[in-house]
């Protein structure tokens, strides 16, 4: 018995002294391996009484798992010094960098004689400017809201009470945080209207552009995470004219002179009259009764708009009869793909830099 | 729904195109999304009796058929169906046709035995969906005689089905009459319902059908009608073909007739077999808790007191109301008398009944948008009068708990015209509402007190009927105007402006930006050295690989990089703007906007998620390490126009930023090469080169060097002041200072030093060379600042270039120990 306790002693001492790597995984035969003292005590069991090889062998046993637990912690110990030199070896005064790209020094100025890379901006980003900028021109403001909703915004308060059938329409990403399906992904930017006129009272000419989300299987025209833009005007006397009207002249700016919209009913919880609206197909102009973008029917259908449903005023606490007002939406991504005539939305996701370094 | 055109010419003459029909039909909100014609007059193919059929004497899978045309003669036909039997009238496509798929037909030997034409099923002919195995389309008896057209036997004209996708707020057009009365109503037309003839047999007894008490409010109208001798029943040929065109299945006479009702009116029902009834009788009432049905469809359904059963008179339940009947008293070919159920139910019920169960039916349909509540009472004169003649009705018991009160809405043309921009004249208004069955009549000047059909339960509401006066309207005749109104500023706001000045300094300084997926997994971040305990996870994620919400850019952009990286890409720079999440752990940490703007305030709980836009920079390739983004660094705090900004030393944790303490912790960031983004005072980010392990885990080469900035707070940096200062006119004098100090002493700490000491005179002051040399200094460098002096008012003595000199060496050695080198 104090055989094995030396055994294991002398084991401790050898495995705690060696001093790297390379000296622990030197020792470790000689401490509890093939040449250890352990071994050699292993070797006499054969010759002993069953209760003495018993007791003899629990003792061997223990030690040897002490000698392996002992050995593990060295191994770590010494690792972890190793990637603190190898890590101070390393160590960089990053504002001496900070400094030497000042202007007036050295290398910054041997830089300038480099040829200079140029980056892209994502297709949808540029795309999504450009809308932006159209809709700034008009007169509208560029409003954002969160990505992460409370049912209240998404749903309720656009005329979607709790088990409201129109809420099927959307496939919606619930998180685990709080009441079972209060919290969610928001699944259009509609909710940041409610934001808006929550927030002040008209008038309202805004625009917001923004991620949304929905539990639609990846396909060459969904993605579960896709760009949206909104418009909402709120103001006294704003009819459905000025919602035809609107989208006229932004289809004009954006896709050129001579496209047009055009509306058809529809149907959605917050607005009241609805509609889808169709743009002039921007690939054949009506001209091409084979086209594979409208069908050959002329117009590809865009988004969803109407005059704002008088209970979402009266859910945000704008007087639905002084006011009247109009918001649409469509997707951004959608937009990016007719601009370029991409089939496959999913190549906005991958980041190939021969994808993105074409725009 | 599948709306055939020759069903809903049966209430409005309507002509014209397909297309211009499709076209009318999308201008009122009736989706069109096919258009299919269908019935072609199928020339060369007759009816032909089958005389015998023969086992082909060298083939298992074809038999011989001999068929008579009328002329008496059998003419032989090999048939790879076996379901017809001697006496059936058969279609048979005569030597010669051509079939509508474009096969024809002549003489030919199979197997060695003559066939003279081929015998047609039901999708050969477009007359009807495939089946599970070959069936030859068996004619009804006695339709007509052999050797006629079939197309004439069957009346056949050619049709039009339109694939319509109804809105679900548009219940009324769940059936032909729906759809065939808007349609008159845009195009102008008259529209009516032929009234069935009602005639009651004294000698059928009247249903007994009863509503219990505690199913009144999921329970609004129960009607019972029996009807005897439905086995006798002569069901026209229309019903079927309509039925198969509307794409429904024909089973058998009686069910065929009440899908046609549903089909044709929008009224579910459903006919039992009364003596397969318990108790010859129906009852309604609430399911037991933990009950059981039995559905049509095989599967056994368990109910809650919440859900509305259709039970016999003995009590024992025999379908879920308004969904889908059970199936004990189920019809069957030998049924000879029916008890039909014609009833009404509360849609809230049916929908959450429905959706529980997961169960879809037409009748769910129907039900859970809203039926109108009379329409039962010509629902069954419709269904007896299909039936034929000699099916004979009783009386029927109806049973009602709520009698509705039809709306009323008031109408101000006014109004009408505010919200649609039109100028309408004042009756205008009621006209085009009066042709949807709308009642208006004037109430006041340009006022109208409006009655709503009880088909449409949709309309509660003054603008619900703008709506429907617009769609008669047509959107199309809107004129287009623009809003007027006064200049009012608006345009970006300054957090907005600032983000696109990143994305253009990023870009021309060579970064691509990408867009990654705002999902990911917990072995995504533990990948890129990040904790996922903070992360937001999704209750319903499209897979686990996507279940947490991103708490940084960095494993997007490392697995964009990758993606490149694998594509040979060689060296690459990519920066990503978008939002992260995170869930704080601790209660009542304070919530950060992130430059969310133009938003109202958050509620409740989603105020306490943390949402918030970071930038993140990331580069690899073989001469990149941790000055790239020291470098990307300063292309944004100069483009920025930053007042302050620097790199100091990091320390996880100091400032409370949201980036590195979760970095520094999940082993992240390169030790020795790691830094704090400062703006203004206050940390704005991290900056450095990732830990070799992360880049070995995403199979990167060389360093990664890598920026990531919390949005807000670097746009809200104090920026430069625009007050205007002449370059001096005055030549400058430069000196150069290379001082030997400790490495624990930060360049940008002797630079600051630097700077103060020479006061107002220094223009510039700029690191130009680093310097170890182990041998000479250990544990020091040498660092060699330049110096521009210049005043604005004069040129500079020796004596002053002199003083400034001194002042900077004795504040660097004072400082940090500094020494002058060659001193």
């Amino acid at each position: 018995m104090n055989d094995v306790q030396s055994a294991l002693e002398k084991g401790r001492a050898l495995i705690m002294e060696a001093p790297s790597l390379e000296a622990l995984r030197a020792v470790e035969a000689e401490a509890f391996g093939k040449r250890s003292e352990l071994a050699a005590i292993t070797a006499t069991l054969r010759g002993r009484t069953p209760d003495e090889r018993r007791e003899l062998g629990k003792a061997l046993q223990d030690a040897r798992e002490d000698l392996d637990r002992i050995y593990s912690e060295r191994l770590a110990r010494l690792e972890a010094g190793l990637a603190r030199e190898r890590a101070a070896s390393e160590r960089l005064d990053l504002s001496e960098a900070a400094g030497l790209f000042s202007p007036g020094g050295g290398p910054l100025a041997d830089l300038l004689a480099q040829p200079l890379p140029r980056g892209h901006l994502h297709l949808v980003t540029q795309v999504r400017e450009e809308l932006e900028d159209i809709f700034v021109s008009m007169g509208f403001e560029v409003a954002e809201g969160p990505e992460v909703e409370d049912d209240w915004h998404n749903f309720e308060a656009l005329n979607m009470p709790p088990h409201h059938p129109a809420r099927g329409m959307f496939d919606t990403f619930y998180l685990k945080a709080g009441p079972p399906q209060s919290v969610l992904l928001r699944t259009h930017t509609s909710p940041v209207q409610v934001r808006l006129m929550e927030s002040r009272q008209p008038p309202i000419y805004a625009v917001a552009p923004g991620r949304c989300f929905r539990r639609d299987t990846p396909d060459a025209t969904h993605l579960p995470v896709f760009h949206q833009l909104e418009a909402l005007v709120v103001d006294e006397g704003i009819s459905m004219s000025h919602l035809a009207g609107a989208l006229d002249a932004f289809t004009n700016a954006f896709f050129g002179p001579g496209r047009h919209a055009r509306l058809r009913p529809s149907f959605f919880p917050f607005t009241e009259p609805s509609a889808e609206f169709d743009v002039t197909c921007w690939v054949c102009d009506g001209r091409d009764p084979n086209c594979r973008t409208c069908s050959g029917s002329g117009w590809v259908e865009l988004g969803g708009c109407g005059m704002v449903d008088p209970a979402v005023f009266q859910a945000v606490g704008v007087d639905p009869e002084r006011y009247t007002g109009f918001a649409w939406g469509f997707g951004i991504d959608r937009l990016a793909m007719a601009r370029t005539g991409l089939a496959d939305m999913r190549d906005l996701l991958d980041n190939d830099l021969r994808f993105i370094s074409q725009f | 729904m599948r709306a055939p055109l020759s069903w809903l010419r049966d209430f409005t003459p309507v002509e014209g195109t397909s297309a211009d029909i499709a076209r009318t039909l999308s201008f009122l909100g009736l989706v069109v999304e096919g258009t299919e014609v269908v019935g072609a007059p199928l020339p060369g193919i007759v009816v032909a009796r089958v005389l015998a059929t023969r086992p082909h004497p060298a083939a298992d899978r074809i038999q011989l058929v001999d068929v008579d045309l009328g002329d008496g003669e059998a003419l032989q036909i090999c048939c790879g169906a076996f379901n017809m039997k001697p006496g059936d009238l058969v279609p048979l496509a005569t030597i010669g046709t051509v079939m509508p798929s474009g096969l024809p037909i002549g003489r030919r030997k199979l197997r060695g035995e003559w066939s003279n034409g081929m015998l047609c099923s039901a999708p050969e002919l477009s007359l009807g969906p495939e089946g599970p195995e070959p069936a030859i389309y068996i004619l009804p008896p006695g339709l007509s005689s052999p050797g006629e057209p079939v197309a004439e036997a069957l009346g056949l004209s050619p049709d039009v089905v339109f694939d319509l996708e109804i809105s679900p707020n548009r219940s009324d057009c769940f059936s032909m009459v729906g759809v065939a009365r808007d349609l008159a109503a845009a195009l102008g037309l008259p529209f009516s319902i032929p009234g069935p003839p009602y005639a009651v047999a004294e000698d059928v007894a009247p249903a007994s059908v009863a509503i219990l008490e505690d199913a009144g409010e999921l329970c609004w109208r129960f009607t019972g009608t029996v009807i005897e001798e439905v086995d006798k029943a002569d069901v026209p040929a229309f019903v079927r073909r309509r039925l198969t065109l509307a794409g429904m299945r024909s089973i058998n006479p009686v069910v065929d007739v009440s899908n046609y009702v549903m089909l044709e009116l929008g009224q579910p029902n459903h006919p039992y077999d009364i003596d397969r009834l318990g108790g010859r009788g129906l009852v309604v009432r609430r399911a037991g808790a933990g009950e059981a049905i039995v559905t049509l469809d095989g599967t056994a359904r368990r109910l809650t007191p919440e859900d509305c059963v259709i039970a016999d008179g003995e009590g024992v339940g025999v379908g879920i109301a308004g969904i889908m009947g059970g199936a004990t008293a189920e019809i069957s070919s030998g049924t000879t008398a029916v008890l039909l159920e014609v009833a009404n139910f509360n849609p809230q019920a049916v929908a959450a009944t429905g959706k529980r169960l997961g169960l879809l039916s037409e009748a769910r349909t129907r039900f859970e948008r809203g039926v109108d509540p009379e329409v039962a009472g010509r629902a069954i004169s419709r269904f007896v009068e299909l039936l034929g003649p000699r099916a004979r009705r009783g009386e029927t018991t109806d049973v009602r708990t709520v009698v509705q009160e039809r709306a009323k809405i008031f109408l101000r043309t006014e109004r009408v015209n505010l919200v649609l921009g039109t100028s309408l004249s004042p009756n205008e208004p009621a006209e085009l509402l009066s042709r949807l069955g709308f009642e208006a009549v004037p109430n006041g000047p340009s006022t109208y007190e409006v009655t709503v059909p009880t088909w449409r339960p949709d309309c509660e509401r003054e603008v619900d009927l703008i709506e429907e006066i617009a769609r008669i309207y047509g959107y199309e005749n809107i004129a287009r105007s623009l809003p007027r109104r006064s200049i009012a500023p608006a345009g970006l706001t300054d957090y907005q402006k600032g983000r696109r000045r990143v994305r253009e300094l990023l870009a021309g300084a060579g970064a691509n930006e990408a867009w990654t997926s705002s999902f990911l997994s917990g072995a995504d971040l533990a990948r890129a050295g990040l904790s996922s305990s903070e992360a937001l996870a999704l209750e319903n994620p499209l897979d686990q690989a996507q279940g947490l919400l991103r708490t940084s850019l960095l494993p997007g952009l490392l697995d964009a990089a990758r993606f490149n990286t694998e594509r040979q890409a060689g060296a690459l720079s990519l920066f990503e703007i978008g939002s992260v999440f995170r869930h704080p752990s601790e209660e009542g940490q304070p919530a950060r906007s992130g430059g969310r703007v133009g938003t109202g305030p958050q509620t409740g709980l989603v105020n306490s998620i943390l949402e918030w836009e970071q930038l993140g920079v990331l580069a690899v390739g073989l001469d990149v390490d941790a000055t790239y983004a020291v470098r990307a660094w300063k292309v944004l705090a100069g483009g920025l126009r930053l007042q302050s900004s620097a790199v100091e030393p990091f320390a996880a944790g100091g400032s409370g930023s949201t980036l590195d303490g979760a970095m520094a912790a999940g082993g992240s960031l390169h030790p020795g090469r790691r830094a704090l983004a400062v703006a203004g005072g206050y940390e704005v980010g991290v900056l450095g080169e990732l830990a070799p392990a992360v880049s070995a885990a995403y199979d990167l080469p060389g360093r990664v060097a890598f920026l990531l900035l919390d949005l807000a707070p670097l746009l809200g940096a104090p920026r430069q002041s625009w007050a205007a200062q002449s370059a001096s006119r005055y030549p400058a004098a430069d000196i150069d200072l290379a001082f030997v100090v400790g490495d624990d002493v930060p360049a940008a700490h002797l630079e600051a030093t630097v700077r103060e000491a020479a006061g107002d005179l220094a223009e510039a002051v700029a690191l130009f060379s680093v310097w170890r040399d182990g041998s000479l200094w250990a544990g020091r460098r040498s660092l060699a600042f330049r110096l521009r002096l210049r005043a604005p008012d004069r040129t500079l003595t020796g004596a002053e270039v002199a003083e400034v000199r001194d002042r900077v060496v004795a504040a660097a050695s004072v400082a940090h120990g500094a020494e002058l080198r060659g001193a």
